[in-house]
């Protein structure tokens, strides 16, 4: 049988029906595309997709159970180190990831290890999973995670399984973190993935309080003294909002993406008024920024009802940070992308309304730190887009909440915590962190690579705490 | 659970909640506020903390039905449950002992200002209060702020008690008195909180204000509460909601506050349909 060299594609909606719901947008392999795709896996000996893998999956291993037909060994074989496949295999950068190093890569396209892992996550998930709890001893060590996003499910899944008790700590309503407030619907459907998935872990064990802001309903050191818990995990995420700094940013019309997307995907906004949290999208809507939260942003937009979604980025389309999927889909979806253009000023009416975003055209020029070409203005090249809501996603900052109340926690320059690559271990003695955090604003797959390394290192810190007693 | 130990009917329309949240009572201070949502499609709606009972476990919750959602608030009733309750959020008020404060409270915005002018006053201030509202009927907390002022003056919009005047009356002629006032806290509407400033400002007089712009997280997460504040923007929820009033932009803020009044009205349509009974066929 002769070898493929492109990718089986994925069944997705129609793009002109598409941008017009929240349905998901890749409707996922088939059982039969899920054998053809496995049938591509050389099973590599070296298997050099799994060290592009954050959490190291045993990606040959799987890819034979789903070739042989045994998906409740396939979901296991991923299960063993991540515990949200369903999440990961969607969105996930695997073409900078496992799939870079695919050998197949060398050829054509690499193996879809992401479509692949997906396909099984809903498979097990559609069948009924059913997941086990490790029994707690009564003398069980504590462990207390601050934030629900990805870094702190994954340190609460792992340390769940070596039978800790955790108790993971959500400032919002409901637990998942950015997978909730962030990701849409249509790239993540909320109840039928997330929640599940974060169901599992409760079924592992793992303790989900709601409605508690560290810091504030109880600080770090109360957790460890009076509240009996022998370590702590911080991932409380990158969650402060930069504006740009330029005139008319608090006009009304003006969004943070961390506000534009938490109101339609946290607070359902694009069920108003039957979920009474309400959103203004307008007719034109212009989405600063050109990673996957501005994609996310625009598409938003045009699906609550835009006419006219722009991306404005000041770089080139061949620096865009954001996933290739996500472009690939967002340009299939009619987003008009202006590139290298830079937003001067919000422009608004009498009574307080953007009517415009004035912008300038950009060259690019010498690369500058990061490595990229820096983005220079072109004289004389001012235009106005004629836009209704501006969304600003150019990224966040640490939200300082629990390191401004911590004792002995340090920090860097930029506000994030200070902890070791390795371990997650801070300043702090039992105290670990990681995601976005630590690194500043990052990927889902990053944080819960993080997170299973904290895992590995509470582990080990507990151990010897038990010892020493 | 957050259930609703006393609901008591204050004014037409002001509903006050004793909710219990021991792990919030025991943290509140004055100044500070949670956010709760009624039902599974409700919104997340901040409230400032009026009042809260450590040994009790409980905190109370003043409020106006103004919106729809505060209206689904109203409905509930003792006994029954919040679904969300979170806090205490924000930065509490710095509470020392300054000599002689002005606490103006306006309307509904006489519940939050009570715990600050009794934190205050139990620092060793002399407290004047100045609570205004448009008329007698919706004057709230009278005695409440009685109990915890040296002098109290009331002011209404239609005279029926008190001064007629609105709170800047009063304020001005202590500012031109004899006193040295050394503070002057004000919360309540928008448009009033601005007049206060411009009242204080050419005494110098440092003046705060408690602002409760448009929310959503409450955690410092969307920035939707962001004020300009001496030409900075500040997050209500995180760096606030107290601020020097004499560098509030209280026009952005006002123009803020009405970003989504058409969606208002929509939602107050939509509950009173579901009210009904769901189907409109006998408004045909």
């Amino acid at each position: 049988m002769s070898l493929s060299l492109n990718k089986n594609p994925m069944p997705e909606q129609d793009p002109k029906v598409r941008a017009k719901n929240f349905a998901e947008v890749s409707l996922g392999y088939t059982e039969e595309l899920a054998k053809a795709e496995a049938e591509r896996c050389l099973q590599c000996k070296a298997a050099p997709c799994r060290k592009g893998c954050p959490v190291q999956v045993d990606i040959p291993a799987f890819i034979k159970e789903v070739k042989a037909g045994d998906m409740d060994s396939a979901i296991a074989k991923i299960k063993e180190v991540n515990s949200l496949p369903a999440v990961c295999g969607r969105v996930c950068p695997q073409e900078e990831q496992c799939e870079k190093y695919c050998v197949l890569a060398k050829k054509g396209q690499s193996v879809g290890i992401g479509r692949l892992e997906r396909y099984v996550a809903d498979t097990a998930r559609n069948k009924g999973e059913i997941t086990t709890a490790v029994e707690c001893t009564s003398d069980a060590q504590k462990v207390a995670v601050i934030g629900s996003g990805p870094a702190g499910l994954a340190v609460a899944g792992d340390l769940a399984k070596k039978g800790y008790k955790v108790t993971i700590f959500e400032a919002l309503h409901l637990p998942g973190g950015v997978l909730m407030y962030g990701i849409p619907e249509f790239r993540l459907p909320k109840d039928e993935v997330v929640q599940v998935e974060i169901n599992n872990l409760r079924k592992l064990g793992v303790e989900i309080v709601v409605n508690a802001v560290i810091g504030s309903t109880f600080t770090v050191d109360e957790l460890m003294e009076a509240e009996g818990f022998d370590a702590v995990f911080i991932g409380t995420g990158a969650g402060l909002p930069h504006f740009m700094g330029v005139p008319g940013e608090n006009l009304n019309g003006v969004y943070s993406a961390n506000e534009f997307l938490t109101r339609c995907n946290l607070m359902k906004a694009y069920r108003f008024p039957e979920c009474g949290t309400p959103i203004h999208v307008g007719k034109k809507v212009a989405v600063v920024g050109g990673g996957n939260v501005a994609m996310d942003g625009a598409r938003t937009a045009l699906r609550l009802g835009a006419e006219h979604s722009y991306i404005v980025y000041r770089r080139s389309e061949a620096e865009l940070p954001a996933r290739l999927e996500e472009i690939h889909h967002a340009k299939e979806e009619g987003i008009d992308f202006q590139f290298l253009t830079a937003p001067t000023a919000v422009l608004g009416n009498k009574d307080g309304w953007v009517t415009g975003l004035q912008c300038v055209r950009m060259e690019l020029g010498e690369p500058d730190a990061s490595g990229r070409r820096r983005p220079i203005e072109i004289p004389n090249s001012e235009f106005v887009l004629e836009v209704d809501t501006v969304i600003i996603a150019i990224g966040q900052g640490p939200n300082p909440l629990v390191q401004s109340t911590t004792k002995g926690l340090e920090t860097n320059k930029k506000g994030n915590i200070a902890a070791h690559e390795e371990t997650g271990a801070t300043s702090k003695p039992g105290v670990f962190a990681g995601g976005d955090i630590v690194t500043g604003a990052a990927t889902v797959i990053l944080a819960m690579g993080a997170g299973k390394k904290a895992a590995v290192a509470i582990d080990k810190y507990l151990q010897e705490k038990k010892t020493n007693q | 659970m957050y259930k609703i130990l006393v609901k008591q009917q204050l004014a037409p329309s002001v509903q006050l909640f004793e909710v219990e949240a021991p792990l919030i009572a025991r943290k509140a201070k004055p100044g500070q506020f949670v956010i709760l949502r009624v039902n599974e499609e409700g919104e997340r709606i901040p409230l400032t903390i009026a009042d809260f009972n450590r040994e009790k476990g409980s905190i109370t919750l003043i409020f106006q039905e103004v919106g729809a959602s505060t209206t689904e608030l109203g409905l509930l009733n003792e006994g029954e449950f919040l679904l969300d309750l979170v806090g205490p959020l924000g930065k509490p008020t710095h509470i020392e002992k300054f000599g002689t404060v002005v606490c103006v409270g306006g309307g509904i915005g006489i519940a939050p200002v009570y715990p600050i002018a009794r934190g205050l006053k139990e620092a060793g201030n002399e407290v004047i209060s100045i609570i205004g509202a448009r008329s007698k009927d919706i004057l709230i907390y009278e005695d409440e702020m009685a109990a915890v002022s040296d002098e109290l003056i009331i002011t209404t919009d239609d005279g029926s008690k008190g001064i007629k005047a609105l709170v800047t009356q009063p304020l001005k002629e202590l500012l031109d008195s004899d006193k040295t006032i050394s503070l002057v806290m004000a919360i309540g509407p928008v448009i009033m909180m601005k007049f206060v400033a411009e009242t204080t400002r050419p005494y110098g007089v440092p003046t705060v204000v408690s602002l409760n712009p448009i929310m959503v997280d409450g955690t410092g997460m969307c920035g939707g509460c962001r004020v300009s504040v001496g030409q900075e923007n500040k997050f209500a929820c995180v760096d606030g909601p107290e601020f020097d009033a004499h560098k509030v932009d209280f026009e952005s803020l006002m123009t803020r506050q009405r970003m989504y009044k058409s969606q208002e009205k929509q939602h107050s349509e939509h509950l009173a349909g579901k009210k009904e009974g769901g189907c409109k066929c006998h408004s045909l």
